[in-house]
């Protein structure tokens, strides 16, 4: 059933016009069938769970329990999604998924946009403005990238409440901000390390200082990194669950959490079309970046495991 | 000011980097060090100061529980890393054999890399549900005796979380070695394929030690988000059946929010600490051999 599945999203990305790349092999050999029938298995085993869930949210709950799992919806109906946006419960509070749906894209967008303008001046101010002891903070901060995030929770927490910020908006974007900050300085610092060292040598025989170099030049010119960097802070900020639920505080909670106290603390019967419905919505903003970006999303990927 | 000043520091560049000083040192090192402080002393739910020594470290190790999460993170760090380094090795070979559609199934193997790993955890958490996932859907096609549901087993369920591992990690591996893969010089297959090596040797002796770093790149990735995986314990199995599957990740944030017992739970994100900090000190002075041999050269 799914690897029939899998034939036709393939011939959909060739009507796409993805085009295989060198010449085509003439015959087709037993290694060739045994290279395919390998891919395709591969990607059936990637493609199962997401494809049961896409077919069971749109069944309805008699027929989940005939338990043919694999079978498309004979009565295919929306309810589930909608009961999963504005109607499921956790707790006694049933508004579904659409209070974190907003909490997320309240805690995303400023923690994207202020991790990025962090993460730029740092690099900036690292390849070009280096200070003494500007290395020794880079690579302590570098060796915060590895650094499991429990080591750094408590007093973070502690150190939150002293602010009077733990458990509010702000709070939660400043865990993402520092959190991000290891990877995107690295990202940017490497992006500008690469640049010619020219353009800088001639903006300050012109006379401009450090401000003005980073807003005129600097920034025009990280477009391409910024892109990367976009897509990386996005997505994991969306993804995120563990400071979410530490740092947001109950009326913040982003969708993550809220999928999980849905699913994970339902009693009685499980609504599992509602459920699988609830989970493909929490998944489909990082999907669609994912899908969108194509191969923007590869780089952020090898860019940021550059550390190594 | 004067001008020599000036120049070691210019005071732009500290203005603009101030929040990057507040993160270095005031998180990865006070921060830490503060963490550390705190599991010498008998905090409850507040930190206090009451020293107590090796206590707390004592305790954690009498403690059945930690011995549980530290085994399994063991079991899960072996298996995960080296299946997902195989599976993604091989993935990245077949990948690379001039195939048909390679961008489609790049997307199909990566997918899973974008989502949450509380999406993970739910959709395998549903996929080895005995009453729902593989076993029935086994059952229902007419195999009645077909029996796979690890996630009931307190002895097998840690393996259900190496499948979900395996299956958001390895779509990752297999990109970043694909890439390494094609960053090798073609000149060097052409020389294997004239020597008359089968393909599958030149790919395990030659293509591997000569992607050492793409291989190094993909190793860490893996090891980061082991000792880190947390939400795909919580929202896969809870840390169940029992605690059969609870990770030191799971147990710090336990013991620090519902067990209020912040002492110990420093003591156990130090144990967290320690191995991340020797394998950063045998990386720096692998790192300062080579630069010093580099210098001698």
């Amino acid at each position: 059933m799914s690897a029939h599945d899998t034939a036709i999203d393939t011939r959909a990305g060739a009507r796409a016009g993805i085009e295989p790349e060198g010449r085509k092999p003439r015959r087709i050999s037993p290694g060739r069938i045994g290279i395919y029938a390998f891919l395709i298995m591969a990607a059936v085993f990637f493609l199962v769970p997401l494809y049961v869930m896409i077919v069971t949210s749109l069944k309805t709950m008699p027929e989940i329990r005939l338990g043919l799992l694999f079978n498309l919806p004979k009565e295919p109906t929306i309810q589930p999604w909608i009961d999963a946006m504005v109607n499921a419960c956790t707790g006694l509070d049933c508004h579904g998924l659409s209070p974190g749906f907003w909490n997320s894209v309240k805690i995303t967008v400023p923690s994207v946009i202020v991790s990025i303008i962090c993460a730029s001046l740092n690099g900036y101010a690292l390849t070009y403005w280096p200070y003494k002891g500007a290395n020794l903070l880079f690579a302590l901060l570098v060796f915060g990238a590895f650094v499991p995030y429990q080591v750094v929770i408590y007093p973070l927490i502690i150190g939150l409440s002293w602010a009077g910020l733990f458990a509010t908006l702000p709070g939660i974007i400043i865990i993402h901000t520092i959190f991000g900050m290891p990877l995107l300085t690295l990202l940017y610092r490497n992006f500008y390390a690469s640049l010619p060292v020219e353009l800088f040598k001639a903006a300050r025989v012109d006379g401009a200082g450090f401000w003005r170099i980073f807003f005129m030049i600097m920034m025009p010119m990280s477009v391409p990194i910024t892109i990367v960097a976009v897509i990386l802070q996005v997505t994991g900020i969306w993804n995120d669950f563990l400071f979410g639920v530490v740092f947001a505080g109950r009326e913040n909670w982003p969708m993550t959490v809220q999928l999980n106290n849905i699913v994970n603390s339902t009693t009685g019967v499980r609504e599992y079309n509602i459920n699988m419905a609830a989970t493909i919505l929490t998944a489909a903003v990082p999907l669609i970046v994912y899908f969108v970006s194509g191969r923007w999303f590869v780089r952020g990927i090898a860019a940021g495991a550059v550390k190594g | 000011m004067t001008l020599a000043l000036r120049r070691a520091f210019p005071l732009p560049s500290i203005v603009g980097t101030i929040p990057m000083i507040l993160v270095s040192i005031g998180v990865f090192v006070v921060g830490i060090g503060f963490s550390v402080l705190w599991s010498f002393t008998s905090s409850k739910l507040f930190p206090n100061y009451d020293f107590v020594g090796l206590l707390q470290y004592r305790r954690l190790w009498a403690t059945d529980r930690w011995l549980v999460a530290v085994n399994n993170i063991w079991i899960f760090g072996f298996l995960s890393i080296g299946c997902n380094l195989v599976f993604g090795y091989l993935l990245a070979v077949f990948m690379d054999q001039r195939i048909r559609q390679e961008d489609a199934f790049r997307s199909i193997f990566l997918y899973p890399f974008a989502m949450s790993l509380i999406v993970t955890g739910l959709v395998w958490q549903w996929a080895l549900d005995p009453n729902l996932g593989l076993q029935s859907a086994m059952r229902h096609l007419g195999w009645e005796s077909f029996s796979f549901a690890p996630l009931v087993d307190p002895q097998l369920a840690i393996y259900g979380l190496v499948v979900a591992g395996i299956w958001q990690g390895s779509g990752v591996t297999m990109a970043i070695l694909l890439a390494g893969l094609r960053g090798i010089d073609q000149e060097i297959w052409k020389a294997a394929k004239v020597d008359g090596i089968p393909d599958w040797r030149a790919y395990l002796f030659i293509g591997l030690p000569m992607m050492r770093g793409a291989v190094a790149t993909a190793f860490v990735l893996q090891c980061v988000s082991v000792v880190r995986v947390y939400d795909l314990v919580v929202a896969m199995t809870g840390g169940g059946p029992g605690y059969s599957t609870t990770m030191p990740a799971v147990y710090v944030i336990q013991l620090i929010t519902v067990r209020q017992n912040v002492g110990q739970g420093m003591a156990a994100a130090t144990m967290m600490l320690l191995p991340i900090l020797i394998v950063i000190a045998i990386g720096g002075i692998l790192l300062w051999r080579r630069g010093r041999k580099a210098k001698a050269a």
